[in-house]
C-alpha cells in the first residue's frame, strides 16, 4: 500500500496501453527529445488500441494500479482503418462500467497521439498524473501494490 | 462392497440446482443404485458431526452449490473439500457468484438493512440478527456474513466446474454417467480443473437465429418492441450475453425468444466474463462520434448488472470497491 505523507507525495501507478504506431511512437518521440514528463506511467505497447481487450483495464486495476491510460492514433489515422474507433467506443462503455463498480471515470483517461506528437504525449501524460494524484490510491482490496521503482535520471 | 458415498451440499444458493438434480428422472434411480447417499441437506437429515467423524476422502463424489457468503460456507467447505475425492462446483454460484454475487456490488451495511427494512419485510422493531445473542439457556450464535461473496474455488481447491443457473438436467445425467462408468473402471475422469457438462464454444454456436455483419443504431429492452423471431437479437439491438457465454444450453433462451442472460457462466478461454461482453456490444456500435455512442450507450441501461449479472463474485474486480471496502 502506498502511504501518503507530507514529506512523501502519493505516486500513482499508472498502466498506459499505446499503439505501435502512433502514441508508443509519440512516446519514443518524447524520450529521444529528451522530454521530462511524469515517470509513474509503465507502458504496454500493443499493435493497435483496437487490441485493447477491457480484459486488461479490470485486471490493471485488481492488480493495484490506480489508473489507466490508453492512447492510439487520432480518429482517421489508424493503421488498421477503422480500429481505434472500437477503442473509443469500448472506452466510452468500461467508463461506465467501472463508475458502477466504484472506480471513478477520471481514472480512465483515452489519449489520441500521433509519432509527431512527442510534446503532447509528454504533457498529457503529466497532467493525468497530477489528476490521479489529487484522486488519491485507489487501493484495490486484496491487491498487492506494485513495487516502487526508482526514479531514474537519464544523464543527458 | 459398501457403495460409494455421494454428498450434496448448498451454501449461498436458491435450492434450483437440488430440484435440477432431481429433475433428471429414472435417471436418479442410477444415482440411488450405484451411490450411498451420506450427506444431502435438502433431501435428509444428516448433521455436519457426522461428516467429520468421516474420514478424510471418505465421500467420492460432492456436488457443492452455492457461494460463501459467511463463515459457515466456509467451514464446511473446507469439511467437504477435506472429506471429498471429488469435489465439484456445481451451478453457477459455486462457479462464479450468480445471482447471490450480486451483492457484491452493494456495501454489507446495505444489503443487511434492505433485507430488514423494505416495505416487504415486516419488521416494527428494526431489528437486525446478532452475530452473538445471550439466552438463559446459554450463548447462541448464528453464521457471520462476508462482505463479499466469494465463489469456491476461491475458498477451496475445486476439482471440477459444472456452470448453469442451475445446469441443465441432461447435462447432470450425462456428468452422473460418466462418473459412475469411471467408477467401473470403463471411462476416464476428465482432468482435473476442467470443465464438465457444457460445451466449450459460445451461446451463439448453439443458436439458430440467423447472423449476419452486426452494426447497432440503438439498444432496446427486449419487452419494449416487437422482436424478430428469427433474426440474431443482439443485430437487432437486444443486449443478448451469447457472444462471450458458454454453451451446453442449446441456446435455451434465444430458440425461446428470449436474450440470453449468461447462466452458463464465461466461454472457453473467458478470464473477464463481462470485459469479454464490453468488447462484443462495444465493436458493433455504428458510430464513431462520441456523443452519439453516449447516446446509444444510454439504451443500456445497467451496464454492470447486465455484464456481471452471474459472474460478478468470479469476476477480476470480485465486487464494487464500496463492497470491498464495507468490511473494513
Amino acid at each position: 500500500m502506498t502511504e501518503t505523507t507530507e514529506k512523501k507525495p502519493f505516486e500513482p501507478t499508472i498502466i498506459g496501453f499505446t499503439c505501435n504506431w502512433c502514441s508508443y511512437r509519440a512516446a519514443d518521440m518524447a524520450g529521444i527529445s529528451r522530454m521530462k514528463y511524469a515517470h509513474n506511467v509503465r507502458l504496454i505497447r500493443l499493435m493497435c488500441s483496437g487490441r485493447l481487450d477491457p480484459t486488461f483495464i479490470f485486471k490493471a486495476f485488481a492488480g493495484g494500479a490506480d489508473a489507466v491510460l490508453i492512447s492510439g492514433c487520432h480518429p482517421g489515422d489508424c493503421h488498421y482503418v477503422n480500429q481505434n474507433y472500437k477503442a473509443l467506443r469500448r472506452f466510452h462503455l468500461v467508463t461506465r462500467v467501472l463508475e458502477q463498480l466504484g472506480i471513478a471515470p477520471a481514472r480512465l483517461k483515452l489519449l489520441w497521439a500521433s509519432a509527431a506528437e512527442g510534446a503532447i504525449f509528454a504533457s498529457e501524460v503529466t497532467k493525468f498524473v497530477e489528476d490521479v494524484r489529487a484522486l488519491g490510491p485507489l487501493n484495490w482490496n486484496g491487491a498487492e501494490a506494485l513495487p516502487e521503482i526508482e526514479k531514474e535520471e537519464v544523464p543527458a | 462392497m459398501s457403495k460409494p458415498k455421494f454428498a450434496m451440499y448448498w451454501a449461498a444458493s436458491c435450492g434450483g440446482c437440488e430440484i435440477a438434480v432431481l429433475n433428471i428422472h429414472e435417471k436418479i434411480l442410477d444415482v440411488d443404485a450405484n451411490f450411498e447417499v451420506v450427506f444431502w441437506p435438502v433431501a435428509m437429515d444428516a448433521k455436519y458431526a457426522d461428516v467429520e467423524k468421516m474420514k478424510d476422502g471418505e465421500i467420492t463424489l460432492c456436488l457443492w452449490n452455492g457461494g460463501i457468503r459467511n463463515d459457515e460456507n466456509e467451514h464446511i467447505a473446507h469439511l467437504l473439500r477435506k472429506k471429498s475425492k471429488i469435489l465439484v462446483a456445481f451451478g453457477s454460484c459455486a462457479c462464479e457468484g450468480c445471482i447471490p454475487g450480486l451483492a457484491n456490488f452493494t456495501p454489507i451495511q446495505e444489503v443487511i438493512d434492505t433485507a430488514f427494512t423494505t416495505v416487504s419485510t415486516e419488521n416494527p422493531d428494526n431489528l437486525r440478527p446478532q452475530p452473538h445473542y445471550q439466552m438463559p439457556e446459554g450463548e447462541i450464535t448464528i453464521p457471520t456474513l462476508y462482505p463479499l461473496l466469494r465463489t469456491l474455488d476461491q475458498v477451496v481447491d475445486v476439482d471440477y466446474y459444472m456452470p448453469g443457473c442451475p445446469p441443465e438436467s441432461h447435462q447432470i445425467a450425462a456428468v452422473i454417467d460418466v462418473v459412475i462408468a469411471a467408477l467401473q473402471g470403463k471411462a476416464d475422469l476428465p482432468p482435473k480443473g476442467a470443465t464438465i457438462g457444457a460445451g466449450n464454444s459460445t451461446v451463439c454456436d448453439e443458436c439458430e437465429r440467423t447472423r449476419n455483419v452486426k452494426t447497432i443504431k440503438e439498444f432496446k429492452r427486449i419487452q419494449l418492441g416487437k422482436v424478430d423471431p428469427d433474426l440474431c437479437l443482439l443485430e437487432q439491438g437486444i443486449p443478448c450475453n451469447g457472444p462471450a457465454t458458454r454453451s451446453g444450453c442449446n441456446a435455451r433462451c434465444p430458440s425461446a425468444g428470449a436474450q440470453c442472460i449468461g447462466c452458463y457462466g464465461p466461454a472457453e478461454g473467458v478470464v473477464d466474463y463481462g470485459a469479454r461482453l464490453i468488447s462484443a456490444f462495444a465493436s458493433v456500435i455504428d458510430s464513431d462520434d462520441p456523443q452519439e455512442i453516449d447516446r446509444i450507450l444510454d439504451g443500456l441501461v445497467d451496464p454492470a448488472g447486465q455484464f456481471y449479472r452471474f459472474n460478478l463474485a468470479g469476476s477480476l474486480l470480485r465486487g464494487s470497491k464500496q463492497a470491498h471496502t464495507s468490511g473494513d
